[in-house]
């Protein structure tokens, strides 16, 4: 059996002298495997996420992602880890306004300090297979939410990564839009990638998850 | 505590960065603003202040000694519109041999039973009074001699030099008790009397010249001989410090300019960041003047702290400064008027409101909508081609963001460009004065040499070494590590048609390497040349190339001037042997690199045994006044780079408060706190390297404005190698004092940026 690209266990985050956003919570997911984590605002599914993307560190128990544990991970060593192992989809996108749609896809590989000529290669490739080759030279400012979500999805995948972590991704859109997100994040695990959906989509949940967790005050309240 | 109140102290509480620079800023602009101010008050006034201290007097009168007696003198003291009268006093001229055959100019000698009196009080600037009939103390401004030294008459009476003193009103080259006149008094001694007086009215000319007909009327006609108005003292002193004005205007207008500039790019670039803030009170409920009210008071809480600090700061700064000028000028004030203080506080401070008001008006008048709208909608888009051209550029990607960074927003950057290329003017203009100060002082002095041979002091006083020349030059030549050397005698002459004396130097062997700089023409090479000072020319209107008649002891000399050389003084360099003939008194020596001044001196002591010379090393004496200079610009250029790192720091956090979001999303996609330390560095690199080559030119443009200026106020004309001082290796130093500056500026900023975390700075808005 291969090994989990996600495995956390009993987790606790607290901010403050409040209650912990995460108490004990403890997850496993599997390579292509797509796990949507439902519940209502303050569950804690943001905090779940930003640990598995070490831009977070727990107060107790363990995260490893990729193989990596994360929680005793430095700055500069957080930073390598994500752009190596962890693409990010936001709700609000997160595109660079002063950057076009291949800039904006081509920055984690030059961050990553990745050969240029093959990363163009692989940003005109994705860009291409999302549908929005022709918005390249565009700046985000000009595409509609669905194709600015299109062109975070491309972002996001242009190291590779082992898991996708995608914060909300139709929140922000309309009904169309929200719609060809969902298609494309349903071919995209179809396709083999790990991806970890935080939302209160139901119907993405569903669409496109193969296993949702319901977090409620920060436990696990259902897992399916 | 009324809401604005409230809004007011959470504003300056939250804003640390932004209100520890406002503080900091201003304390730099009110600590240069009252520094510069002060000094530029002071340098106009340690005449009349001095003169009012020490009781100057108002009309020095010089009478004959046969032609009226000391009762007469002691009644003119009842003349009318006489408030005070002091004397008579003997007056005797005599010239001085010091040991070592150095003869001193004419000194104007007055017998004074003590210091004080009703006028003219002379200060002791070191040592004490006389005490005896063969004690002598000299007027700083005459001759330097050290206390202790013995000077003897021409009659061969001898003094010892117990102190220094100086008269505001310039009354005396030196002074002696009454008994010591039997012992000065010789043949060739000039003998006479003085009197000195305070008037009613002695503001103007006129009515000086009232004072003294009325005084004159009082005695035999033709007693005076001379009567000097306490104006044309005056104007003699204010001519030398005009030396120094222009250097202080020059240096504190830039310095206050520079420093209202970055305190108004700091207060509007606070302000101005703080639109949504500003936008969001107003859709609770605030007046746009309310709110203008807030954001002013909350620019000022930090600028009054900043004013205190910077108006203490300043104060304590001048007292050392002031100092010097005090020892310039004998003047008893060391401290800066207080009202150049109020009005140098009040003025920033009226800047700091005036900018705030401006910002926090427009920013008050944006549409309640719009101005929460600010930090959150996408801004408009400037710099993408140059963020286009930087993605191509072969450099690391969070550089090339870095590098386009700047012209993303231009305001900001201009702000930054003209805080960096200020300083770096000041520091270029500082560095350049400080260098040329330094080749003037040494110009005017001429003495760059490593030993002096002198006349031996325990040998007693004579008139110059009996040695014969050509013997003490090639035994100075066959001593190990000469590299080259000069013999030289001082004589005092005359010029017909100028009052005051001439210093006639005749050297002996080569002495051009001696610090001497040349104006125009060419170095004496030939029998009847010479070189003559500027202000010998000016005082004859004689060109180079004409015949100018020097009388020394009554015997003629003609000389034909070949060249001007640097000079502050009448003065003329000739190799003609003078009509004293007398063998030289000093001989100057320069040394071989790493030759051992000390040990050579005491091999060549050992050299010329028997012939009544001792070899020193020369001890380099430092001007007051450039003290007062140099340590001025340093301080000025301290407190300007302070200033341009804190505009360029608040400029940056500034910026960097507004991308916090961008930067997260940058570290989320995987950028290291080092890259964006690099990020952040790289977009002000470029700014401060422009900035620097900006400033260089202003500051060397400066540097050549200034300092002929200078030199001409002190009726000096500069030769080209004084002012020649940036060489290629500082002119690149001071370019990348320009970055080095910005990278000042960035590395609180940077470091911030890199360890905000990830995950808050993506929550910001």
């Amino acid at each position: 059996m291969t090994d989990p690209v996600i495995d956390v266990r009993g987790v606790t985050r607290r901010y403050g002298e409040g209650p912990p956003a995460l108490h004990d919570v403890s997850l496993t997911v599997r390579p292509g495997e797509c796990v949507a984590v439902l519940g209502p605002s303050g569950s804690g599914k943001s905090t779940l996420l930003n640990l598995l993307a070490a831009l977070d560190r727990p107060d107790a128990g363990t995260v490893t992602v990729a193989g990596t544990r994360l929680e005793k991970l430095g700055e500069a060593a957080s930073a390598r880890f994500r752009r190596a192992h962890v693409g990010l989809v936001f709700q609000f996108f997160n595109l660079l306004d002063d950057l076009t749609v291949l800039e904006n896809v081509l920055l984690p590989a030059q961050l990553a300090g990745a050969p240029a000529r093959a990363s163009r290669a692989h940003a005109a490739s994705l860009l291409d297979s999302l549908g929005i080759a022709r918005h390249a030279q565009a700046y985000p400012g000009r595409l509609s939410g669905g194709e600015r979500q299109r062109v975070a999805v491309a972002r996001a995948l242009i190291n590779r990564p082992a898991l996708l972590l995608a914060d909300e991704p139709t929140g922000a859109l309309d009904t169309a839009s929200g719609e060809d997100v969902r298609r494309l994040l349903d071919e995209l695990h179809r396709s083999g990638q790990t991806i970890v959906l935080v939302t209160h989509d139901l119907r993405l949940a569903e669409a496109s998850a193969s296993r949702t967790i319901r977090l409620r005050d920060g436990r696990v309240e259902v897992r399916r | 505590m009324s809401g604005l109140g409230r809004v007011v102290r959470s504003g300056v509480r939250r804003r640390r960065v932004q209100t520890v620079v406002v503080g900091l800023v201003t304390a730099a602009a009110v600590t240069a603003t009252v520094l510069g101010a002060g000094l530029l008050v002071a340098s106009q006034a340690p005449f009349d202040d001095a003169f009012a201290a020490q009781r100057g007097a108002h009309l020095t009168v010089r009478a004959d000694s046969g032609a009226v007696t000391e009762a007469q003198l002691v009644a003119s003291a009842a003349t009318p519109g006489v408030v005070a009268a002091a004397g008579p006093y003997r007056v005797l001229v005599v010239a001085f041999t010091e040991r070592g055959g150095m003869r001193t100019p004419p000194l104007t000698v007055v017998a004074r039973a003590d210091p004080g009196g009703p006028v003219d009080r002379i200060e002791l600037a070191g040592g004490r009074w006389p005490a005896g009939p063969d004690e002598i103390v000299l007027s700083g401004g005459a001759v330097r001699v050290p206390p202790g030294s013995r000077l003897a008459t021409p009659g061969g009476a001898e003094f010892t030099v117990v102190g220094t003193a100086r008269s505001v009103s310039d009354t005396a080259g030196a002074w002696v008790l009454p008994s010591a006149v039997g012992v000065l008094d010789g043949p060739d001694t000039a003998d006479g009397y003085q009197m000195l007086y305070r008037f009613t009215d002695a503001r103007t000319a006129t009515e000086v010249a009232t004072g003294r007909d009325a005084v004159v009327a009082t005695l035999p006609s033709g007693a005076v001989t001379g009567a000097r108005s306490w104006l044309d003292v005056r104007q003699q002193a204010v001519e030398d410090a005009a030396v120094f004005v222009p250097f202080l205007v020059a240096f504190a207008l830039l310095g206050i300019v520079m420093a209202l500039l970055v305190v108004g790019t700091v207060v509007a670039g606070t302000v101005g960041a703080a639109t949504r803030r500003i936008g969001i009170l107003k859709a609770l409920g605030c007046t746009p003047a309310g709110v203008v009210r807030a954001f002013v008071a909350q620019t000022l809480l930090p600028a009054a702290v900043g004013a205190v600090a910077g108006t203490v700061t300043g104060n304590l700064i001048a007292l050392p400064v002031l100092a010097e000028t005090e020892e310039i000028y004998g003047s008893a004030n060391t401290t800066i008027a207080w009202w150049v203080t109020v009005l140098a506080t009040g003025g920033v401070l009226a800047v700091v409101t005036l900018t705030a008001w401006t910002a926090a008006l427009r920013a008050g008048r944006l549409r309640t909508v719009d101005a929460i709208a600010v930090g959150r909608a996408s801004g408009p888009a400037r710099g993408r081609w140059a963020s286009r051209l930087a993605a191509r550029l072969p450099v690391a990607r969070p550089v090339g963001l870095g590098l386009a960074r700047p012209f993303a927003r231009p305001a900001r950057t201009i702000a930054i460009l003209l805080a960096v290329a200020t300083g770096a003017a000041a520091v270029t203009f500082a560095t350049g004065l400080a260098a040329s100060l330094l080749r003037i002082q040494t110009a005017l002095t001429q003495d760059v040499a490593d030993v002096t041979v002198t006349g031996d002091p325990d040998a007693g006083p004579v008139a110059a070494p009996t040695a014969d020349p050509a013997a003490v030059l090639a035994a100075i030549d066959a001593q190990p590590g000469t590299r080259a050397r000069y013999g030289l005698t001082q004589a005092p002459g005359t010029v017909a048609g100028i009052a005051d004396p001439v210093s006639v130097t005749t050297i002996t062997g080569d002495a051009a390497w001696d610090g001497f700089e040349m104006v125009s023409g060419r170095w004496f090479a030939a029998p009847g040349e010479a070189v003559v000072g500027g202000p010998l020319l000016t005082a004859t209107g004689a060109r180079i190339g004409d015949t100018v008649t020097v009388r020394i002891e009554g015997t003629p000399l003609r000389l034909r001037i070949v060249g001007e050389v640097f000079e502050s003084v009448m003065a003329v360099f000739t190799g003609t042997a003078t009509p004293t003939g007398r063998n030289p008194s000093e001989y100057r020596v320069a040394l071989a690199p790493d030759t051992d001044a000390g040990a050579y001196a005491q091999a060549l002591t050992g050299a010329l045994a028997g012939r009544g010379l001792t070899a020193r090393p020369s001890g380099g004496e430092t001007d007051p006044l450039l003290l007062v200079v140099e340590g001025l610009t340093a301080t000025l250029t301290l407190l300007l780079l302070a200033v341009a790192a804190l505009g360029v720091l608040n400029m940056l956090v500034l910026d960097l408060r507004d991308r916090v979001h961008d930067l997260g999303v940058h570290k989320a996609l995987g950028m290291t706190p080092a890259q964006t330390i690099a990020m952040v560095v790289a977009s002000v690199a470029a700014v401060g390297l422009v900035g620097g080559l900006l400033g260089v030119p202003a500051g060397v443009a400066m540097h050549r404005l200034v300092l002929p200026t200078m030199a001409a106020n002190g009726g000096l004309h500069l030769p080209e190698t004084l002012l020649d001082v940036y060489g290629p290796l500082i002119l690149t130093a001071l370019a990348l004092g320009g970055p080095v500056t910005a990278l000042l500026g960035a590395l609180l900023p940077a470091g911030w940026a890199a360890r905000t975390r990830t995950a808050t700075a993506l929550r910001s808005e």
